[in-house]
């Protein structure tokens, strides 16, 4: 299972679903959905949170957060 | 005006501003620019307040050139589902359940056209409840520059409400959004264009009636939306739980039958919303074929967030905003602080020698002055604060700095504001509003003045000079820089441990997530910098400058009362004094003397009666209130080593810390040394009740102690209740109490002192 975690920066996957319904609602407002492509464009300089790139605009999560979130890679 | 109780207009606005007649509410998400727009729509004559019982600003103005049109400006929200106290605000307002508050005419809704999709889910949710909306689509001009191209027309067909291409920051398209509110709005259309998943539709169809039947009062448009929002969300679940407990118990098994079907419904409206959205705007929306894959923003953020680069250039811009709040604002607080005591001077000259004199020099206006001094501090602190947040800085720094503060109980929203902490906690706190997250927001608040302010500096300097010996310790370091270093460094390890004591046993539980927009960087609008920090120091004045300046006179007053009896060895000294200077005055005079000669003999005088005036004052402060409240309290400093005197000048510095250098001046009789400390040391040193051992057993409880009632009253303004900023005095008093107390039994243990 791949998960948003496990994407380098600059790869590109598609997410498929979540593995803990633990997830803050407002990752699902900002439309992180199943679906949706999602670019990790890089990491902070200390390693967490990452920066991805969805729906066109950049979006900050921590890897613990990331970890939850299934993707398929691009 | 609205029946609501709203504090006093902050802006002058015209006396008598004719009856609103109209509501337009602005909504949008964070960094699209609404307050430009919003300041474009009202002029400067806004009014700013509370709304009730929460700390989110209510920002209102008339449209200009109508003013019975009322503009208010909503903080900025992603969502109408409240999950924080910004957009459980925006939502109660547009529902028309905010307090004093009915709902708005019309919704402008501010959208970044560059960022059209997410910014497009908010906009379906405020269609969703009903409300004629307008969409004002700014940043056309970001749009061309990422190469994107957009069908206006296609995106208003579609959507069913008109869109305005706007440029807000240059004032384009303002005069096309005047024109359609002021033709009126039609609502937008009744049919939600949106689909449900149909497992969870049939469902919220069945609640929404059952919800109509229970309180009618909720208009029929709002029904699904509100049936909607409590299925999915626990806080709006709670609004019904006395209203409609029908609907509440309903809502309940819903749930349960949906999660025991596995139906994901507490994404099923986000994935309904953006499922209409998604498609929608890729067919208004059309790349240029020679446009770049990577935007100027994304270079830039390269650079600024890159892992070596990006944090030497935020600790670069730190050192530089700390310097600025240091030093730059000194010549401006020294030339407040003298313009207070030259008004003093003059009123003193004016007013009959007694206790309205006092009471207006000593109480009054040096109250205002304590206000006032921090002025500059506050401004350019957010002056700085406001560049970064323009730009889109701000959240870089959050994201560069999240892992580090995090493992501490923070988030890197914290870096800023406790930094700051360093030179005043008073603008540090107000900075804390970035944080959007409240239990990060609230431990921020609660350990910031532990970080050595730069009031604490006039403190450690003079007993570190008194006290600490200056030899040599390790090769440029003397033995009082490093006394200095560790003070410093106590309050900040403090402050962490604070912080992850806050987050380990008070806020346990409590998942605090991070979640944020990195909005594309933008050419800061000095505009709108100078009034947000016009703003900033407007609401320091007038909220937390009215608890300052009450405290200032209380203080006075516990200092000045009950008068002293008169020394009658003081009384001869100064009588023998007068009648001996009105002598020679007259004398003098009579012999034609020079006006130099005159001035000669009144210095003279002068000289003379310091040292009477002085004793007086020495001995009325310890027969006043704070004197014997020194020697009530002297047996519970006493384990700390402070006599009655140092007890009299901690109470006496609790407005702010600086103060005690000044008490203590009055009481050994010193005052006329004025800031002459060379004096004060010396019969500091002189007293056997002081000794190196009390010296820092008292330094180190001014590291902990909040002495300091503006932190105090803006911790209550910004926090909105008086129970965090009593948990904080009272928890840095302990920690001060019991860190004192091992300083110096310790140190007796030990054989020092």
């Amino acid at each position: 299972m791949v998960t948003l975690r496990d994407l380098r920066p600059g790869e590109r996957g598609r997410v498929t679903g979540y593995v803990s319904d633990r997830l803050p609602p407002r990752i699902f407002e900002m439309g992180l959905l199943p679906g949706t492509e999602v670019e990790v464009v890089r990491l902070a300089p200390l390693g967490d949170p990452i920066d991805l790139k969805v729906r066109g605009f950049h979006l900050s999560i921590r890897k613990h957060e990331a970890e939850l979130i299934q993707v398929e890679r691009l | 005006m609205s029946g609501s109780c709203h504090e006093p207009a902050v802006a002058s606005r015209p006396p008598q501003a004719p009856a609103i007649v109209q509501r337009i509410a602005l909504a949008g998400n964070p960094n699209v620019g609404k307050t430009t727009l919003f300041n474009l729509l009202t002029g400067l004559r806004q009014k700013v307040a509370n709304y009730p019982g929460v700390t989110v600003e209510r920002k209102s103005g008339r449209l200009v050139g109508h003013e019975s049109i009322e503009v208010i400006d909503l903080p900025g929200t992603y969502s109408l589902n409240p999950r924080s106290i910004d957009e459980r605000v925006a939502y109660e307002v547009l529902v028309g359940r905010m307090q004093g508050e009915p709902a708005p005419d019309v919704v402008v809704c501010v959208v970044d056209a560059a960022n059209l999709e997410r910014n497009l889910y908010l906009v379906t949710q405020i269609m969703d409840l009903g409300l004629p909306v307008v969409v004002a689509l700014n940043m056309m001009d970001a749009l061309a520059e990422n190469g994107l191209e957009l069908d206006v027309k296609g995106l208003a067909q579609r959507l069913g409400v008109p869109v305005v291409p706007m440029v807000a920051r240059r004032g384009q398209g303002i005069d096309r959004l005047k024109e359609i509110l002021l033709r009126g709005v039609p609502p937008p259309p009744a049919k939600r264009r949106w689909t449900l998943m149909p497992a969870v539709t049939s469902v919220v169809e069945d609640l929404a009636r059952q919800l109509g039947e229970e309180v009618p009062d909720v208009p029929k448009q709002q029904r699904f939306f509100e049936a909607l929002s409590a299925l999915t969300s626990d806080t709006l679940l709670e609004v019904w739980k006395r209203q409609a407990p029908r609907f509440y118990q309903a809502v309940l098994k819903a749930r349960q039958d949906l999660e025991a079907r596995k139906v994901p419904y507490r994404q099923a409206e986000m994935i309904g919303r953006y499922g209409w959205l998604s498609p929608l705007v890729a067919e208004v929306l059309r790349r240029r074929p020679n446009a770049q894959e990577r935007t100027l923003s994304d270079r830039i953020d390269a650079v600024l967030t890159h892992r070596i680069a990006g944090p030497l250039i935020f600790f670069g811009l730190l050192l530089l905003i700390f310097q600025a709040i240091f030093s730059w604002a000194v010549p401006f607080m020294d030339a407040i602080e003298a313009a207070v005591a030259w008004t003093g001077e003059q009123v003193r000259a004016v007013l009959p020698d007694g206790f309205l004199e006092d009471l207006i020099v000593d109480g009054a206006i040096t109250g205002v002055g304590n206000v006032l001094v921090f002025l500059p501090q506050i401004l350019l602190l957010f002056f700085f604060l406001g560049i970064m947040e323009d730009t889109g800085y701000m959240a870089r720094t959050a994201f560069i700095m999240d892992r580090l503060m995090r493992r501490l109980g923070l988030s890197g929203a914290s870096v800023v504001p406790l930094l700051s902490g360093y030179a005043c906690a008073v603008p540090a706190i107000m900075a804390a509003r970035t944080l959007d997250n409240e239990r990060d927001r609230i431990i921020t608040i609660m350990v910031t003045p532990l970080m050595s302010c730069s009031a604490r500096l006039p403190v450690y300097t003079l007993f570190i000079a008194a006290f600490i010996p200056n030899i040599p310790v390790l090769g440029p370091l003397n033995a009082q820089g490093l006394a200095m270093f560790s003070l410093y460094l106590l309050g900040t390890t403090m402050a962490f441990v604070a912080a992850w004591v806050l987050k380990t046993f008070v806020f346990k539980g409590e998942s605090a997530y991070f979640v944020m927009e990195l909005p594309p960087y933008r050419a800061p609008q000095l505009k709108q910098i100078l009034y947000r920090m016009i703003d900033r120091a407007k609401a320091f004045v007038t909220r937390a400058g009215k608890i300052i300046f009450s405290l200032s006179i209380v203080i006075w007053f516990l200092a000045s009362f009950p008068r002293a009896e008169l020394d009658p060895a003081l009384v001869a000294q100064r009588q023998t004094l007068e009648t001996w200077y009105a002598h020679a005055r007259d004398s003098l005079e009579a012999a034609g003397a020079s006006a130099a000669a005159l001035a000669e003999l009144e210095a003279t005088y002068e000289a003379r009666l310091a040292p009477i005036a002085d004793a007086e004052a020495a001995r009325q402060i310890s027969q006043s209130f704070i004197g014997r409240l020194g020697h009530a309290l002297e047996p519970m400093m006493r384990p700390l080593g402070f006599d009655w005197k140092i007890t009299a000048g901690i109470i006496s510095s609790f407005p702010a810390r600086e103060v005690i250098v000044g008490t203590m001046a009055t009481i050994y009789g010193v005052a006329h040394a004025g800031e002459d400390e060379i004096i004060l040391r010396q019969v500091l040193r002189a007293d056997p009740a002081f000794s190196p051992l009390v010296a820092v057993s008292l330094m180190v409880f001014y590291v902990f102690a909040l002495q300091c009632m503006s932190t105090l009253a803006i911790a209550r303004r910004e926090l909105g209740t008086w129970k965090w900023p009593a948990v904080m005095w009272a928890y840095m008093f302990a920690l001060a109490y019991l860190f004192s107390l091992l300083v110096y039994q310790g140190g007796r243990w030990l054989g020092l002192g």
